[in-house]
């Protein structure tokens, strides 16, 4: 793109449902010379962290939104190019509509309010790529309507009919539905809780303002001032960041749907433990991976998952849904401790041993590197959590909605353990013991099913023979 | 107490009330020897004389004008008419003087017209007609339909002591097929009052005579509790009933047997619009026959009188509205 005339950078949509990020890295700064797609800035969403490559070539001009900033979707960030005072050109959000889309079909599946993604409109603006108009409010899922005795009950206790799951036609909330929302003892939300996935982003300074836009698009919902928390002494406050926001989120939302039961086993991985002895050296001269406890375990879910369809399902309203495949999540810890994401392998029943532990590496290490896009993170059917690396033996995780089940893995220690030899005889025997634990939503998945689920996994991982993969 | 029929029940109150009191006497066509069309009157000429049972000339005018004249004149006529539907002969009658008189001229006019109604044997246009939402129409008449063994002997008696005109409507499709207890002595069943047939508490039915029975038979079939409203008379009308039912349940159908435009139904409808808005869940819907006269042949008149698997289908989909 030509610099004659200053290009604006603006926050990218990752996903229909993000409508802010955060600033967590600038890569350049005022007054240095950029290449189109170099990495300008790093940005931290709720969903992904990733870096956002410069729409154009030249020089950065102005930075606009400083580190540590949260700010909407479409908001201009930098200015490459052209002086200050340059007429603004909209700058393509380049990583939003391909994944945007995407994540469209992912939210879809987490049964949230999954707006397609409008056709972008032409804009009067001379040769510019107009931005993607903001996806229709969650009026757009049916919800909507709100038949007059919902709303005169929820007036009366002072709910938000869009905070009550809707069984009726479209989703509609029923008088049943918040009837029964209000004997749960649910409360309503404080008015300023965020709500923000389901906002329209407004790309508001992002453009000149086109003559009269039919869609007032800056009239979003006004924002709700936040009070702002006050330390007491000896505290030190500091903001949370969009990705730790994202998590406390999902954690309180999972909680708040699953019904969550954990059951635990004990596995012998003394065979396992052999055989990735062996295959360590070939693994990692041949194909340069480590063949982790982590492989062995993902390989036998995904082979035990085969005969347990709805562990590896969903509730989805008053449907089960069971799949042909499984989307392995795996919960990767960020390098600083203070963040965890859960990608997932695609089709991981495709894969062997050393596949496995290929992807698990791969997909590993960009999350590290901030390389993920919201693909990676969709549409997950399963996850395992690897909490073992530090020695913990026991754990009950939370489930990654809308999935309905997560297997911890614990610690693999030696220990003495009561075996029965060939002969019939009990010996105590030095064996390597792990711990593995299936938190599963008790709502779709049964404890006697869930506990052959255990047994089998724990009976494929024994089993392990030298020729299995 | 004994079991009686519908037709079994009317013929009862009818008859207690002529031996209680002298001025009730009934006149139609074929009343006295013949014993009525439906032979609601057997036996009544034998027991009360041809000058309290008597057999008119064919003119369903002539009927109602000598009924509205005696009545004035103090008596207690109760007229049959062999079919609802020729009622409408006596229209003038009945709407400019019976139901003016009183308003008029301080006289009250203390008529029955018992008028077989409903279809459901192939009858055709002449003779299946529900025509009690022309009449509800007019200030000054009462219309009355029952739907049980018991009512239709209890209304029967209020609808003779009632000092106005009073329409009653027996539904001819219940006649012999619907038996129930019936006490022996006297009593009466208020006009105005309407009757819970089935308790429920997911959607409501407000209807009345023979649908009574299609919206029970229709409830037995769908996975929801369903609340069966009688209405029993339809002028006067028990609202208070009907909020009531609709503020439990928040979902309401109409059904009546009588077509649509200008049916009770859409009174019911808006006066549940105006009075119970704030608590309704969904649409208020009606179920009627379609605007068109009785067809002849069974398989269209099935067609046209509200069947219990379209009520069904009508009540499963409010239900999951």
């Amino acid at each position: 793109m030509a610099t004659n005339t200053a290009v604006d950078v603006v926050m990218p949509q990752m996903g229909v449902s993000v409508s802010e990020g955060t600033i967590t890295k600038w890569s350049k700064s005022v007054g240095d010379t950029i290449e189109a797609d170099e990495t300008l800035l790093e940005i931290s969403t709720d969903k992904v962290d990733t870096e956002v490559p410069s729409p154009a070539s030249g020089v950065v001009s102005e930075i606009l939104v400083q580190e540590g900033e949260t700010v909407e979707v479409g908001t201009v960030l930098a200015r490459i190019g052209g002086g200050s005072a340059a007429a603004a050109a909209p700058a393509p959000p380049e990583p939003a509509t391909q994944p945007a889309a995407e994540e469209a079909e992912a939210a879809a599946t987490e049964g949230r309010a999954a707006p397609a993604e409008p056709e972008p409109e032409a804009a009067p603006a001379p040769a510019a790529p107009a931005p993607p108009q903001p996806p229709p409010t969650a009026a757009g899922n049916g919800k909507a309507f709100v038949s007059p005795v919902v709303a005169r009950i929820a007036a009366e206790h002072g709910i938000d009919p869009a905070q009550v799951p809707g069984t009726g036609t479209g989703g509609r909330v029923t008088k049943k539905d918040i009837q029964g929302f209000i004997e749960s003892g649910a409360q309503a939300p404080p008015a300023a809780a965020p709500e923000a996935p389901v906002q329209p982003p407004a790309p508001q300074a992002a453009i000149q303002p086109p003559p009269a836009p039919a869609q007032p698009v800056a009239s979003a919902e006004p924002q709700a001032p936040r009070p702002a928390p006050v330390g007491g002494q000896g505290e030190t406050l500091e903001p949370m960041s969009a990705m730790r926001r994202g998590i406390a989120d999902h954690m309180r939302r999972s909680l708040d749907t699953s019904a969550h039961v954990t059951s635990a086993i004990e596995v012998d991985m003394t065979k396992v433990v052999q055989i990735r002895e062996k295959l360590k050296k070939e693994y990692q001269s041949a194909y340069g991976v480590n063949p982790t406890y982590l492989a062995f375990i993902a390989r036998a879910t995904v082979e035990t998952l085969r005969d347990f369809p709805w562990v590896n399902g969903e509730l989805r309203g008053d449907q089960i849904v069971t799949r042909n495949y499984v989307n392995l999540g795996f919960a990767v810890e960020l390098a600083d401790g203070k963040g965890l994401i859960v990608p997932n392998l695609k089709n991981a029943e495709t894969l062997n041993l050393l596949g496995m532990a290929k992807g698990i590496a791969e997909i590993a290490k960009r999350a590290r590197d901030k390389k993920l896009t919201p693909d990676d993170v969709a549409g997950g059917s399963f996850t395992i959590t690897n909490p073992g690396g530090y020695g913990t033996f026991h754990g009950t995780p939370v489930i990654s909605q809308p999935q309905a089940g997560i297997l911890g893995t614990y610690a693999i220690v030696k220990r003495p353990w009561v075996i029965t030899d060939e002969n019939g005889a009990d010996a105590i025997s030095i064996r390597s013991m792990m711990n593995l634990t299936l938190t599963y939503d008790h709502r779709l998945v049964d404890g006697a099913y869930a506990g052959r689920f255990l047994r089998d996994l724990r009976e494929r991982l024994q089993g392990w023979g030298e020729t299995d993969y | 107490m004994a079991e009686k029929t519908y037709l079994q029940a009317i013929s009862d109150g009818l008859r207690t009330e002529m031996r209680r009191d002298n001025r009730v006497f009934v006149l139609g066509e074929d009343v006295g020897v013949y014993g009525g069309a439906f032979k609601v009157t057997l036996g009544f000429q034998e027991e009360f004389g041809s000058w309290r049972v008597i057999d008119a000339p064919l003119s369903e005018t002539a009927i109602v004008a000598g009924a509205t004249g005696a009545a004035i004149m103090g008596l207690r006529p109760v007229a049959e008419m062999q079919f609802a539907d020729f009622v409408s002969c006596a229209w003038d009658h009945l709407v400019t003087v019976a139901a003016k008189q009183r308003w008029r001229a301080g006289t009250p006019v203390p008529i029955v017209l018992r008028l077989p109604s409903g279809g459901g044997f192939s009858g055709g246009p002449f003779h299946s007609q529900n025509p009690e939402s022309s009449f509800a129409h007019i200030p000054g008449l009462k219309c009355v339909c029952p739907a049980t063994p018991e009512d239709a002997k209890g209304l029967m008696i209020s609808a003779i002591e009632d000092p106005n005109p009073v329409l009653f409507f027996e539904h001819k499709h219940l006649y012999r097929r619907i038996k129930g207890e019936v006490p022996d002595e006297r009593y009466t069943t208020p006009i105005g009052k309407a009757r819970v047939h089935q308790e429920g508490d997911d959607v409501s039915v407000i209807t009345w005579g023979a649908m009574v029975y299609t919206a029970e038979e229709a409830a037995k079939t769908v996975d929801a509790s369903v609340e069966i409203i009688d209405l029993r008379t339809v002028l006067p009308w028990d609202k208070q009933a009907v909020l009531d039912s609709v503020r439990k349940t928040s979902k309401v159908l109409v059904l009546h047997e009588d077509t649509r435009t200008g049916g009770f139904g859409g009174e019911i409808a808006a006066t549940i619009a105006e009075e119970a808005f704030e608590d309704l869940d969904g649409p208020v819907r009606r179920m009627t026959a379609p605007d068109t006269p009785v067809p002849f042949s069974p398989v269209l008149e099935k067609a046209f009188i509200p069947q219990a698997e379209g009520v069904a289908k009508a009540l499963k989909e409010l239900i999951s509205y």
